[in-house]
């Protein structure tokens, strides 16, 4: 039987607005433990919370973004359980009446575009962090004691949930490339997800192929890169199957992914048996965005991530697409198309060269750019890189480098080829003998010898000629 | 007496007097009753604590306990808050201090103010200063005490199902419970976030108004809070024509209401005709047969949440356990008294999964048809009237053992409460030589009415507040 996975995720992003959610204190990394706090954020006893108005307009954005409906009439309520990072009791999130719903993101696969739906985006503060010391699990049972920092406590975080629509790990890791695109260019996170301002569980389960059910999921978290979150559900997805496979049956539990090993590890049961007693938040009054506001941000909205590989699809292929946007590279490949290079070339040229030197792509001249790559092929290989390590320096010129000649004059290369193979008997005569992979080694030698000036077809076909002779 | 100052007859109004035309200074008046204090607060026990070097240019104020003010330790009443000295002070104590009050002390509670006796404050109770064997009424019993026995012009209370107008008609004393909205409650420990208000609490109708002045309109760091639609007058006049008054049938139905508070009831609602009201009967059947249940339901639920922050990890007293969880349900197991646990119990228990939609969603419900009635009423009638308390104050222990019999005490000031409408208690007359309250509540932002109202019933009604033991 072949299976397929089913997947659904649960995206946390923390938003860079300049103060926390509920409270007016700076949001920032690197400070001294503790000191930006204030009443609000650390619980005590009458502080009360006022929402973040930026916070708020950010929600409305990235749901917007993500083509959700914005609820006219958003209500905060409390999620209540005891934990030393929540210093209220409580976390004041969002419940039966978030901000978004209903959205959905078109995602670019090599089969074709997969819808995947967005059942709800809501906004909450973020908890403390706890650092427990001691003990082998770096969880709070068995450590000796606990550190906590409340400078992220109150930290405005969107919460974003998908629909069980994602059906492979790669479509896990593109949706989420392209979610965390949508995100930076909006301006509302960083969305990295070392530094944890973007982090998500995902939910798993695996069916028969071609049937609708929906069978018992489980949940993996403590993934912190795109790599992981895709190693995590490959490893869930194959255990699942074998435990179906071998007539058992998969239990709901909560895993986290060990990223030295690549295994998942279970959560002890009782840190995740919660009734979270939810109800509306007494001390914030319905966030109801009013029409034209919502209009205005809607009218701001830029070209979005998705739309613009559909776009650039059209003229190359999805995957090239995909690549450009989610790397940030577009524009600089449309400006660079524009001053007339050729789509294809320019998308390798900057996708794989330019990205590989480490070049920064807003600070190329997409003119000299468009300049490097029209000459790609008639140029030494060697001025080629060299121009592409360049290309992101203020005033950079590709005329020095255009302008170079690769040697392709056969009486300029046949004293070089004579004297590689006078110099390398053995190996002509392994080469006569039938060992046709010697022919790039000489051709090697030659390009060495002429410091790469030399049109590498030329070599080639000189080489050939001499050696059959 | 210190400088010529009789703590127990003066109002706020006179006392502001005397300070601006310099005849007292902030200071002398604030010795004045740091003296009465001395004198009378070993018997009533008002204080949990008080300020000794006034700071500011006016009269002093006293501010329940559950009000956090700036170095001056904040128990709401909680042995779990013993020690807890606030790094901010409240919205309302801030206004005070910004309008030159001088903070007095703070006054005693019931435990995070749930209660109606002040019986259930760690600290001991407080006393009624017409009858020391009684108490003061509650939560707000301390603020009352003090008021009624001249240990303070005026202070502030918290209500949330009754807790200032309550108090304020067993001692004898003016209390206003605000129109939800009007005061911040910001830096005020909560207890029930959707029910809480901060109201003063003083000797006549003139003074309450006054207080609600300064400490009343929009707090930015109370989202729930907005600017008042007009500004609060002083009343003055001593007529009630046309002023149309609703005498709910089912509250004066009830059989709790004792037969000397029903008639010094009936005996004031002769008097406001006698000044030009028209009084008539109204309906607010579900108010009273519901808002009970319903506010046990609804307060204990936010309680509930509100009282989960007291965990001893970053303030007050901590138990020491072997884990996290352990040290946090010692610290709640030593630091809270009974009432605040059976109301934790009894508010989680609403909140759970699967119960949700039965007690607290059910509870939500009512409360609109609460709303929606009490509104209909006003389309009839300007103000509506009832005893405050069915009783007149009852001996400390009395009901102490039964919490239903304690829940009652605010049958009649509870629905108003839930409607998130104004209430002004004003004594009415004497039973068994203890003070009766009349309850007037109007609808939203409708203060200045029940002012008119009050100080009209009050000029007429002359009483002698000062208690009957205490004259000289």
């Amino acid at each position: 039987m072949t299976w397929e996975p089913v997947i659904g995720l649960e995206i946390h992003v923390q938003l860079k607005t300049r103060t926390k959610m509920f409270c007016r204190c700076p949001v920032g990394f690197g400070a001294a433990p503790n000191t930006q706090t204030c009443p609000v954020c650390l619980g005590f006893p009458g502080a009360l919370p006022v929402p973040n108005r930026t916070a708020i307009e950010w929600v409305v954005k990235l749901g917007l973004a993500l083509g959700c409906e914005i609820a006219p009439r958003a209500v905060f309520a409390r999620k209540n359980y005891f934990y030393p990072d929540l210093p209220k009791g409580y976390q004041i999130s969002q419940y039966d009446l978030p901000s978004c719903i209903d959205g959905n993101v078109i995602v670019p696969l090599p089969d074709g575009e997969h819808a995947v739906g967005i059942v709800r985006a809501h906004l909450e503060e973020d908890a403390a962090k706890n650092v427990h010391v001691g003990g082998r699990t770096g969880r709070i049972g068995g450590a000796e004691y606990t550190l906590v920092d409340y400078n992220r406590g109150g930290t405005p975080l969107v919460e974003i949930v998908t629909a069980p629509d994602i059906h492979s790990a790669e479509e896990a890791k593109r949706f989420l490339q392209l979610l965390r695109q949508t995100i930076v260019e909006l301006g509302i996170s960083d969305a990295e997800m070392e530094k944890g301002t973007l982090r998500v569980d995902a939910n798993v389960s695996v069916r028969p192929a071609g049937s609708d059910e929906l069978r018992t999921r489980c949940e993996i978290k403590n993934m912190n890169s795109f790599t992981h979150i895709a190693r995590g559900i490959e490893a869930e997805v194959e255990r699942q199957i074998a435990v179906w496979e071998s007539g058992g049956e998969v239990e709901q539990h909560t895993y986290d992914f060990d990223v030295a090993t690549g295994t998942l590890t279970p959560r002890r049961a009782k840190e995740e048996a919660d009734d979270y007693r939810y109800f509306p938040e007494p001390d914030l009054v319905p966030v109801e965005p009013p029409e034209d506001i919502v209009d205005r941000l809607r009218s701001e909205l830029p070209e979005l991530p998705a739309q613009r590989i559909g776009r650039i699809g059209e003229t190359l292929d999805h995957e090239r697409a995909l690549v450009l946007v989610t790397g940030g590279l577009d524009p600089l490949w449309e400006a660079t198309v524009a001053a007339g290079a050729d789509g294809v070339a320019a998308s390798n040229v900057i996708a794989n060269q330019l990205v590989g030197a480490g070049v920064d792509p807003g600070a190329v001249a997409a003119n000299e750019l468009a300049k490097l790559v029209e000459a790609r092929d008639r140029i030494p290989r060697t001025a080629f890189d060299e121009a592409i390590g360049r290309v992101g320096e203020p005033g950079f010129s590709a005329e020095p480098y255009v302008a170079q000649e690769v040697v392709s004059d056969t009486a300029a290369l046949e004293p070089v080829v004579d004297a590689i193979l006078a110099a390398n008997p053995g190996q002509v005569e392994q080469y006569r003998g039938g060992k046709d992979g010697l022919l790039g080694f000489f051709v090697g030698q030659v390009m060495k010898e002429t410091k790469g000036q030399a049109d590498p077809r030329a070599v080639n076909e000189l080489v050939r000629a001499k050696l059959a002779g | 007496m210190t400088a010529g100052v009789d703590t127990l007859r003066l109002t706020a109004e006179d006392a502001l007097g005397l300070v601006e035309r310099g005849e007292v200074s902030a200071e002398e008046l604030h010795g004045a009753y740091l003296d009465a204090i001395g004198e009378r607060d070993p018997e009533l026990h008002a204080f949990l604590r008080t300020v000794d070097e006034p700071e500011g240019s006016s009269i002093p104020i006293a501010l329940k306990d559950v009000i956090s003010t700036r170095g001056v330790e904040t128990t709401a009443g909680s042995k779990i808050l013993s020690g807890y000295v606030p790094v901010f002070d409240a919205t309302v104590a801030a206004r005070c201090k910004a309008a030159g009050l001088t903070l007095l002390g703070k006054t005693n509670t019931d435990e995070f103010a749930m209660g109606s006796s002040t019986e259930n404050s760690a600290f001991g109770p407080s006393r009624n200063p017409w009858d020391p064997s009684r108490v003061p009424g509650g939560s707000g019993g301390g603020t009352a005490a003090a008021v009624s026995g001249g240990l303070a012009p005026w202070g502030l209370g918290s209500d949330t199902g009754g807790s200032i107008k309550q108090p304020s008609a067993l001692c004898g004393n003016v209390g206003l419970r605000p129109t939800y909205g009007t005061v911040s409650r910001y830096g005020v420990v909560a207890f029930a976030s959707s029910l809480d208000q901060i109201g003063p609490v003083a000797k006549t109708v003139r003074d309450v108004a006054l207080l609600y002045r300064i400490v009343s309109g929009r707090d930015p760091c109370d989202s729930t809070t907005v600017e008042l639609p007009a500004p609060v007058e002083l009343p003055t006049a001593e007529r009630l024509d046309g002023l149309r008054i609703g005498v709910p049938r089912q509250a004066v139905a009830l059989e709790a209401i004792e037969p000397g508070v029903r008639s010094a009831f009936e005996a004031v609602l002769a008097l406001a005709e006698e000044l030009g009201a028209h009084v008539d009967e109204c309906d607010l059947p579900l108010s009273f047969e519901y808002g009970l249940p319903c506010y046990y339901l609804i307060a204990p639920a936010e309680a509930s949440s509100n009282l989960a922050r007291y965990d001893g990890v970053r303030y007050g007293p901590r138990s020491e356990g072997e884990t996290y969880r352990d040290a946090v349900e010692r610290t709640r197991d030593d630091g809270f008294g009974a009432e605040p646990k059976r109301r934790i119990m009894l508010g989680t228990y609403a909140l759970s999964a699967g119960y949700y939609d039965a007690y607290y969603g059910q509870a939500q419900k009512v409360r609109t048809l609460i709303v929606r009635e009490h509104a209909t009423a006003f389309e009839s009638f300007d103000v509506l009237a009832t005893p405050t308390s069915p009783t007149v104050a009852f001996p400390i222990g009395d009901k102490a053992a039964d919490p239903l019999a304690m829940y009652a005490c605010d049958l009649l000031t509870i629905p108003s409460c839930l409607a998130g409408l104004p209430g002004l208690s004003v004594p009415c007359g004497l039973s068994e030589g203890l003070p009766v309250g009349l309850q007037l509540v109007g609808p939203q932002f409708a203060e200045n009415a029940l002012f008119r109202a009050g100080h009209a019933l009050e000029r007429a009604l002359g009483l002698d507040l000062v208690p009957e033991r205490l004259r000289t």
